[in-house]
This record gives C-alpha cells, sequence and structure tokens, in this order.
C-alpha cells in the first residue's frame, strides 16, 4: 500500500505540469531498447479499449514502427458489463523489425477490470507487465469476473510472477479533469485516455498523433476534446512522476520503416480500396451488391465512401440480392463485387452457379468466420475453402485466391479483380475474420506499379458482319464481354445449358458434356497466367516445407524464421491461387521430405493438395477461433523434424 | 455534303418486327404468354429506344422465357430473381430500358422479399407480373395467388394458403405504379404497358394470364363474354366508376365504405359516383381492396382494371447519381487519391 499513498502526492503536480507544451519527459529514468513488443488493452466492451487501441497504433505507425493489430470483442454489442464475457481488447505488436503477427503472447496487459486480466492472463507471458486500473477490481467486479468470494488477483499470489502496477486511473483522471467542467459520467469516460498516456511514457512516444486526432473529431479547444488531451497528458506525467516505475524504466523501440509515406490499413478496408483500383485500372465502374454481415461489413462501409470515385453500393434486402444485383451489373459492364462471410456465401450459392454459366465477371470477398451456421460470428476461421472450391451444385468451377496479411487483401483483392474480368468468371476472394480487423502499416501504393486490367468488352457490330456470337471462344477459352446499349450485340443469356458459341438454350447431351468440359479448361488454363510458386523463407529444398494460406501467413513466416534461426532445415511456401494452383507446385513439394499444412479448419487444404498431388501431407489444424501463433507451429515443425 | 449529317437516330423507324428475335416461343398453344409477348413487341418502338438499349430480365418460369424471344438484350436468371438482377443493372446503368418478366410463383413465392423491397426502393423498372394463379412449369402446383379451396397436385383437398392480393401488396410495399389488365385484352393491354413504361419508377403491371393447361379459365369470371361487364370495372383518370353492360351501374363512396349504386332507377346520377383519381394513394387503397371472388361473394364489388395508382418519387437510381455527383462536385477523385487515403503518414 506504500507505492498506492504516495500517488496523491504525484497527481498534483500533474495537474499542475498538464498546461505546459510541448510534452517531454522530464523523469531520469533509464531507457531500454527494445527490438519489439507486444501489448494488449483489455476492458470492458465500454470502456473504450478499441479506440485506445487504435489510438496506440496509430501513434506507433507514425513514429516509424512497424505493427500488426488485432481486435477482439464480444459478438455483443454491449454484453453485460464486468463480467468476462463482455471484456473487448485490442492487440498489437510493434517493432524495429518487420512484425508479422500481433504477438502469440503479449509481453504487457493493461487489465481495465477484474474479467479482463480474468481472461487475458493466460497470454501474457511469464514475467510480463500488467497495468491494472485499481478502481476495475472493486468487490463487484471481482464478483462479476467470477473470483471467489475475498479473493483479489491484486492482493494474493495470483500475480507473483508477473510485474504488477496498480494505478487508481478512475480516481486520477477525476482528479485530472475536475476543473473541467464535465459532468463525472463524462469525466469517466476519460479513463483510457490516462492509460493511454501512461502508455505513450512507457514506450517514449510522442502524443500529439492522438491529440491532433481529439481536436479534429471533436473541434480544437472545445471541452470534450480538451478533456481527453488532459487525461492524456496525466497519464503521461503519471509515469514522468511515479517511483512506481522507477526500477523498470522506460523503453525505445526504433524506428523500422523505411522514409516515405505510409497508410494504416485493416484488411477489410485493403479489400474495398483493391476493388476500386481494380475497377480505375480496368477502366469500369465499381458495383457492390452487399448485406451487412459479420466479419465483411466494412468492405461494403468502406465503399459507401467512395462515391468520390464513382462506386456505386446497393445494400440489399439479403445476401441473394447483394449477389444478383451485383450480377445484373456485371451483365451491364460494371466491374462487380459482392462481400459475404459464411452463412451470406451459402445464400450467394445459387447465384455464384449463374455466374459460372453466364460466364460474366464478379468477385466474391469471403471474409471466412468461425462455423458452421451463425458459429463463431467475430472470430477468424480458414473453414470456407471445401465451400470455395465445390460449393455449388452441378460442375462449376470457381478460380480461388487468398489474402495473407491485411496489406495483401488489396492485392488479393486486386487479382481477384484481374482474374474476373480477363477471365470472365465469378472469382472467389478468401480472406478472414482476423485479417479483416487486424492493421499494418502500407507503403502507399502508386497506380503506375499496378499490374493493367484488359477488358474483353467487344464494340459495336456493324450489319454486314457475321452474326454476334456470345459464346464464342478465344484461345483461353474466354467468351467476349458483350454489354447493353452496344449496337448489333444484342443477345439474350440465361442459367440454361448455352449452345456453344451461340449462347441459345440447348439440351443437347453432347453440348451438355462440351461446355461443362469448357468452362473446366478456362479455369486450369489460368494457371497460364498466374506466377509460379516462389519459396517465402529457407531452402529450395530440404527436410520440411510449411505450405500455408491466408491468414496464418504471419504466424508461419515468424515461426519458420525461428526454425531456420535454430539451423533447422525448413521452407515456407504460401500459397495465393488455390484455384488453379501454380503450375510448379507439386514439384515445389517434391523438394521436400515432408510438407506440413497448417489450417484453421478441420483439414480442408490438406485434402485438395492429397487429392490432385496424390501424396499424404501432414495435416495440423487449429479450430478454436482464434488465428495460430507462431510458438504452436514452430513447436510443430520442431516435432516433425524429430521423427524424421 | 449533305449526306453526311446522318445522326444515330437517323434509322427507320421501327416495328413490333425489329423486337422478335429468332427463337420461336416454346410457350403452349393458347396461353396467355403469346398474347403479352405480341403486346410487349407492339409497344417497343413507342420508346422510342433503340433495341440495344432495352434490355429484358427474367427469373423461371413459363412466362420468364420471355427474354429469349425479344432481340433487345436480356438475362434469364435464376428462380425469384428477376427484380434484384434488373435492379443490379440498372443502378449500374441507369440509362437503359429495364423490364422485368415474372410470374406469381418467381415475384410473389420464391422473390417475394425482393418484390416488396424493389417496390419501396422505386428504381425505374417496367415490371411484367404474369399471374396465372398456378404454377405451370413444374405441371400444377399451387402458386401464392391461387383461390382458395383450389385442387391442385399438391394441395388435392384445396388450397387452404390465403392467396396474395398483389395490387394491395404493391401499394403496401410502397410502390409508386401499379396497373392491371387481362393478357386477351391486347389494346388495352398495350395501353397500360405504355403508361408503364412512361412512368418513372417501378411500373407494376399485373396481367391475368391463362394457363390453358393446368389452371384454365381461372380469369373466367371476368373474362368471359356474359361476366365480364357485370363483373370488372375499368378504370380511367377523372371519370365516374362507371361499369355493366348498359353502364348502369357505378361505385359511390359512402363514407370510406365503396358500394355498388344502380344508376338506371335515376336517383343516383354518375355525379354522385367516386371519380377516379390515379394520384389519390387512399383511394387507390380501396380499390385494391375490390377483390372478391364474383362467384363466391353475393354483393361483390367488381375486379378493377386500368391503372390504379401513379406517384412521382425520385428513382433511386437517380438519387444514387445524385450522391455520386455531388461527392464529385471538385472532381472525381483519382487512383492516386485513392491509394494514398485520407490518413497517410510521412516517416522521415
Amino acid at each position: 500500500m506504500g507505492v498506492y499513498r504516495r500517488f496523491h502526492f504525484f497527481v498534483k503536480q500533474t495537474i499542475f505540469f498538464v498546461m505546459s507544451e510541448p510534452i517531454s519527459s522530464t523523469s531520469k529514468h533509464t531507457v531500454t531498447q527494445k527490438s519489439s513488443v507486444s501489448v494488449l488493452f483489455a476492458g470492458d466492451s465500454g470502456d473504450g479499449m478499441q479506440l485506445t487501441g487504435t489510438q496506440f497504433a496509430n501513434t506507433v505507425a507514425v513514429y516509424g514502427a512497424d505493427l500488426n493489430t488485432f481486435p477482439n470483442f464480444p459478438s455483443e454489442i454491449r454484453a453485460p458489463a464486468g463480467t468476462i464475457s463482455g471484456v473487448s481488447g485490442f492487440q498489437l505488436q510493434f517493432g524495429s523489425k518487420p512484425v508479422y503477427t500481433p504477438g502469440a503472447r503479449f509481453d504487457v496487459m493493461v487489465a481495465m477490470n477484474a474479467a479482463a486480466l480474468k481472461a487475458n492472463l493466460k497470454d501474457l507471458h511469464r514475467g510480463g507487465i500488467i497495468i491494472a486500473c485499481v478502481e476495475g477490481f472493486d468487490e463487484k467486479n471481482l464478483k462479476l469476473s467470477g473470483y471467489p468470494e475475498g479473493a483479489n488477483p491484486l492482493e494474493d499470489e495470483t500475480l507473483s510472477n508477473y510485474i504488477v502496477f496498480q494505478i487508481p486511473v478512475l480516481q486520477l483522471t477525476r482528479e485530472a479533469l475536475r476543473e473541467s467542467g464535465l459532468s463525472t459520467k463524462e469525466i469517466d469516460r476519460c479513463k483510457n485516455m490516462f492509460v493511454l498516456g501512461v502508455l505513450y511514457w512507457l514506450y517514449s512516444l510522442p502524443i500529439d498523433v492522438t491529440t491532433e486526432m481529439l481536436n479534429t473529431k471533436f473541434g480544437k479547444n472545445s471541452t470534450i476534446a480538451e478533456a481527453n488531451i488532459k487525461a492524456i497528458k496525466a497519464g503521461y506525467f503519471f509515469g514522468d512522476e511515479t517511483e512506481m516505475f522507477a526500477n523498470l524504466g522506460r523503453f525505445d523501440i526504433s524506428p523500422a520503416k523505411q522514409h516515405g509515406t505510409y497508410r494504416r490499413v485493416t484488411g477489410n478496408e485493403a479489400c474495398a480500396i483493391g476493388l476500386t483500383a481494380a475497377a480505375m485500372k480496368a477502366g469500369l465502374k465499381l458495383f457492390l451488391g452487399s448485406y451487412p454481415i459479420t466479419p465483411a461489413t466494412e468492405i461494403l462501409q468502406t465503399l459507401a465512401k467512395f462515391k468520390k470515385f464513382g462506386v456505386k453500393t446497393f445494400q440489399a434486402e439479403d445476401e441473394i440480392a447483394g449477389v444478383i444485383t451485383s450480377i445484373g451489373a456485371a451483365y451491364g459492364g460494371a466491374l462487380a463485387a459482392t462481400n459475404t462471410s459464411g452463412p451470406g456465401l451459402a445464400l450467394k450459392t445459387e447465384a455464384l452457379g449463374l455466374a459460372v454459366i453466364l460466364e460474366l465477371p464478379l468477385v466474391v470477398i469471403n471474409v471466412q468466420r468461425g462455423g458452421p451456421s451463425t458459429g463463431l460470428p467475430t472470430k477468424p476461421e480458414q473453414s470456407d475453402l471445401m465451400m470455395a472450391m465445390y460449393g455449388r451444385h452441378g460442375d462449376a468451377p470457381m478460380p480461388i485466391v487468398s489474402a495473407s496479411s491485411p496489406v495483401d487483401c488489396f492485392y488479393a483483392t486486386y487479382e481477384a479483380a484481374r482474374i474476373a474480368v480477363e477471365h470472365m468468371t465469378p472469382v472467389m476472394c478468401l480472406t478472414d475474420g482476423y485479417l479483416a480487423l487486424s492493421s499494418e502499416p502500407w507503403k502507399v501504393e502508386t497506380g503506375e506499379n499496378l499490374p493493367e486490367i484488359k477488358t474483353g468488352i467487344m464494340p459495336e457490330r456493324q450489319a454486314d458482319e457475321p452474326p454476334f456470337l456470345p459464346y464464342k471462344r478465344d484461345e483461353r477459352h474466354v467468351r467476349p464481354w458483350a454489354i447493353p446499349g452496344t449496337k448489333g450485340l444484342e443477345h439474350r443469356i440465361g442459367g440454361l445449358e448455352k449452345q456453344h458459341e451461340t449462347g441459345n438454350v440447348s439440351h443437347d447431351p453432347d453440348n451438355h458434356e462440351l461446355m461443362t468440359r469448357l468452362r473446366a479448361e478456362k479455369i486450369e488454363k489460368i494457371a497460364e497466367s498466374i506466377p509460379l510458386q516462389k519459396i517465402d523463407n529457407g531452402p529450395e529444398k530440404g527436410e520440411v516445407l510449411v505450405l500455408g494460406w491466408g491468414s496464418s501467413y504471419g504466424a508461419i513466416k515468424t515461426a519458420v524464421e525461428n526454425a531456420l534461426g535454430q539451423g533447422l532445415s525448413v521452407s515456407h511456401a504460401h500459397l495465393r491461387y488455390l484455384n488453379p494452383f501454380p503450375k510448379n507446385l507439386g514439384e515445389l513439394m517434391a523438394n521436400f521430405k515432408k510438407v506440413l499444412i497448417p489450417e484453421n479448419n478441420n483439414g480442408q487444404l490438406v485434402h485438395l493438395i492429397r487429392d490432385k498431388y496424390l501424396f499424404a501431407p501432414v495435416s495440423f489444424t487449429k479450430v478454436k477461433g482464434l488465428p495460430f501463433n507462431e510458438m504452436e507451429i514452430l513447436e510443430k515443425i520442431t516435432d516433425i523434424i524429430k521423427e524424421l | 455534303m449533305t449526306d453526311i449529317d446522318i445522326t444515330q437516330d437517323a434509322r427507320p423507324a421501327l416495328t413490333a418486327k425489329d423486337f422478335a428475335s429468332d427463337q420461336e416461343p416454346k410457350w403452349c398453344p393458347g396461353c396467355g404468354d403469346h398474347a403479352v409477348l405480341q403486346q410487349l413487341k407492339n409497344v417497343m418502338p413507342d420508346l422510342g429506344m433503340p433495341p440495344e438499349e432495352i434490355v429484358f430480365i427474367s427469373g423461371i418460369g413459363c412466362s420468364s422465357r420471355l427474354p429469349y424471344y425479344m432481340a433487345t438484350y436480356g438475362v434469364h436468371g435464376i428462380h425469384g430473381r428477376a427484380l434484384p438482377m434488373a435492379s443490379g443493372l440498372k443502378t449500374a446503368r441507369p440509362e437503359l430500358s429495364v423490364w422485368v418478366a415474372t410470374g406469381d410463383g418467381d415475384a410473389l413465392s420464391i422473390g417475394g422479399n425482393h418484390f416488396i423491397h424493389t417496390l419501396r426502393r422505386n428504381l425505374d423498372l417496367n415490371v411484367v407480373l404474369f399471374n396465372n394463379e398456378i404454377y405451370g412449369l413444374t405441371k400444377g402446383q399451387y402458386s401464392p395467388t391461387t383461390k382458395l379451396g383450389l385442387r391442385t397436385v399438391t394441395s388435392p383437398n384445396g388450397v387452404i394458403d390465403h392467396p396474395f392480393n398483389t395490387a394491395a401488396l404493391t401499394l403496401g410495399s410502397g410502390g409508386t405504379f401499379f396497373a392491371r389488365a387481362m393478357d386477351r385484352d391486347g389494346k388495352y393491354l398495350r395501353s397500360v404497358l405504355h403508361r408503364a413504361a412512361q412512368h418513372k419508377g417501378t411500373s407494376l403491371v399485373e396481367i391475368y394470364q391463362n394457363c390453358p393447361i393446368f389452371n384454365n379459365s381461372a380469369f373466367e369470371a371476368f373474362a368471359g363474354q356474359e361476366n365480364k361487364d357485370e363483373r370488372t370495372l375499368y378504370v380511367e383518370q377523372d371519370m365516374p366508376l362507371v361499369f355493366g353492360k348498359f353502364r348502369q351501374k357505378g361505385i359511390r363512396l359512402d363514407g370510406s365504405t365503396p358500394v355498388v349504386v344502380d344508376l338506371s332507377k335515376g336517383d343516383i346520377s354518375e355525379n354522385d359516383l367516386w371519380i377516379h383519381n390515379e394520384r389519390d394513394i387512399f383511394k387507390a387503397n380501396l380499390l385494391a381492396r375490390f377483390f372478391d371472388d364474383p362467384l363466391t361473394v353475393e354483393n361483390f364489388l367488381p375486379r378493377p382494371f386500368g391503372v390504379f395508382y401513379v406517384e412521382d418519387r425520385m428513382a433511386y437510381e437517380d438519387a444514387l447519381t445524385a450522391q455520386i455527383e455531388l461527392a464529385q462536385k471538385s472532381g472525381e477523385g483519382t487512383l492516386e487519391e485513392l491509394l494514398k487515403g485520407d490518413s497517410a503518414y510521412n516517416i522521415k
């Protein structure tokens, strides 16, 4: 309790200090260099942890660190306050070296209440730092979070393996903002900013990114902005003045990024930008037909704001109308897309079969979440691969691409659009809830760097030219795109089987077999125009190849890097193209004794690989609604190599 | 030099024949669909648009084969989804004339959700709803408009599902145009289709269409020569609601209750009758409720035909275009602006 009492003294000084600008530390704390740190902000879903985490991430991004963020919140908007199910978290890892994941475990945990601590303690590194908001550990909170009566982890031995800082955040915030003119309720809402100030101090970070945001959001000199800024400064000076951190000192992380202009994007934002960029590059207008669904909705929300770029979004009455409006728009010559997640994809499957037989370009972004049925709406999973591959009636092949990081969602979506337009086919782009909501810095891309997208839109036909044949294919089996408004190309297409070349309705048995084969070959031929599979890390030949797809990239990358550092014979290849596979994939895998396939599902890619290449890869699955972490994969690699 | 100045519009005037595709209609002989197809082809030249700017969209069902028989652009989609297909196309390409051919099963059963939402959105679509009160393509199951009690292959003991009233459903959904016509009323049907085409917004035209195979004479109560005059009411703007072979009957509003009155006695004149006003949503709602079955209801109200209701309301695609134009007031966004975003930061 000795430490606790000292606060009152420093609080007064804190208030004095907040008036001075610019902010800087006056302390003589030692400063330790760190190469990377993982921090979790955890509190009640009403505590503003997402905002706090986002602000911290913005600051470290502008500071030049590399980073990766991951929010973790309940699917209820406001689960019962103080309970475990109401805990909302925001995790990020930042560092002076490339950072690929939010961190398997965190080094620092901010726990705004007892439930936040209880829910996340298992993922804190032994010896890690806990910054606990004392008021969140009162009798009521302890009871709500299920601690036995009389037990308080801040007072017993529960946290003896950790470095714990108990800060009366609420009290200090109230004192700092006593003169602010805000009500107690409003003042209490600023407590997250106090904590943010402490963290800025601890990691030697500037506060101005957040103060600028507050001034922009609430208006400079507004009471709310001033109070929040005051709370940040109070937290910052608290760190500086208190003796609490005397033994720990401060940390400093050198900037990682090279000079240049960056932006921070989430996977969903990157998808929206990728679609729009593809449309602009192809000279088309983007149309998105969509129905809100977690965790895919931000794609619709972002695109709804892109009217300046000529984007049209259509919030349909249901998932089916979402995809069908897009098919209508594609017939009309738009770059058409729809975005969804598992349950929505299930509803769209009939329409996707239609898009396959109409042979119109369509991008389907499926942000995978835990299934089946409503499943785990806010949790990521990679369990729709089979659905993407086979989830239509009839023989209805569809290309599949997948994204491996939040920024990569841009490139994957762009590539999906390119394939759709150039090969006249619906294309499935798989991301997941992890990528969708995670963010990382992105060095601003330039338009000229992006690959060209060539549309096969037909020009007018003159009366003396031969009749237009809507299903006459080129050497890639691609049919022409004839859009309404073009004279001489009037034609009727539909879901009934098409006669080869004319596109007229045909029930001829041989024709159906021919068309089925042509549709399949058209997709297979895409392999001619996609890059060969590369080894991402490690030698071309060796003992173990870790073959991943999707959001496990960061965890595999980090694990393989560690394994290589230990001298293990391991390599990493990550698939962008899941259908068709790159032409050299078979040869590439044959150079390794074992192929390990980690997946957040019950084993799906492993089926496709086994089916096509007729050998038995090692399946490693995790179906917990959580992404892989690097330690799990490293452990698996080590085990396999031991057994060899 | 004078010959050079030929504009795009200088094509010879189009006729119905110009809108016939090379595909032979595959409907049963005597099917009402043939007559509707003919009137659609007849009305196409009235649009003043070349065939390449007209698109027919359909779902699944007998009537949904219609796009194949029009020499315009067309998509024969999947069951129930004609309206969203047309909505997406119209949103992407507002300048096109977009028509929808759909049936009572396609529009009101499997596509029921799209039906109500399309109507409230009010895209400028012309929807031709072929109502034959039966599933024809799947051979005779009852539909959401089949009369109560009808014995079909899936209702061997008689239908117990209460049927939809298309007019009331359209108005209840916030539709801005509703009209009803009969397949065999060729000229009248054409005039109604013409009105639908002129309306800027979603025009819903319900056509009573006879299925000679699975529900023959479903509308005989309104179509047969001896019955038609006494059981149907053809509404006309600003005209009193008069019907009967000798125009001897009328509809008068008794408070808010419509009653059939006898004009032949001389004590009630046409001046006392309800005057049709297609701009009046309250009257349109009453008219939509004229839904009695004359064979089972004693003092039935006649079944109305013609344009019930017209409302001028901004079309969805125009509202969207206006928002885009506003967003682009200071110029269209460039690819570089898109890629940079508005929260970029520099690392020095």
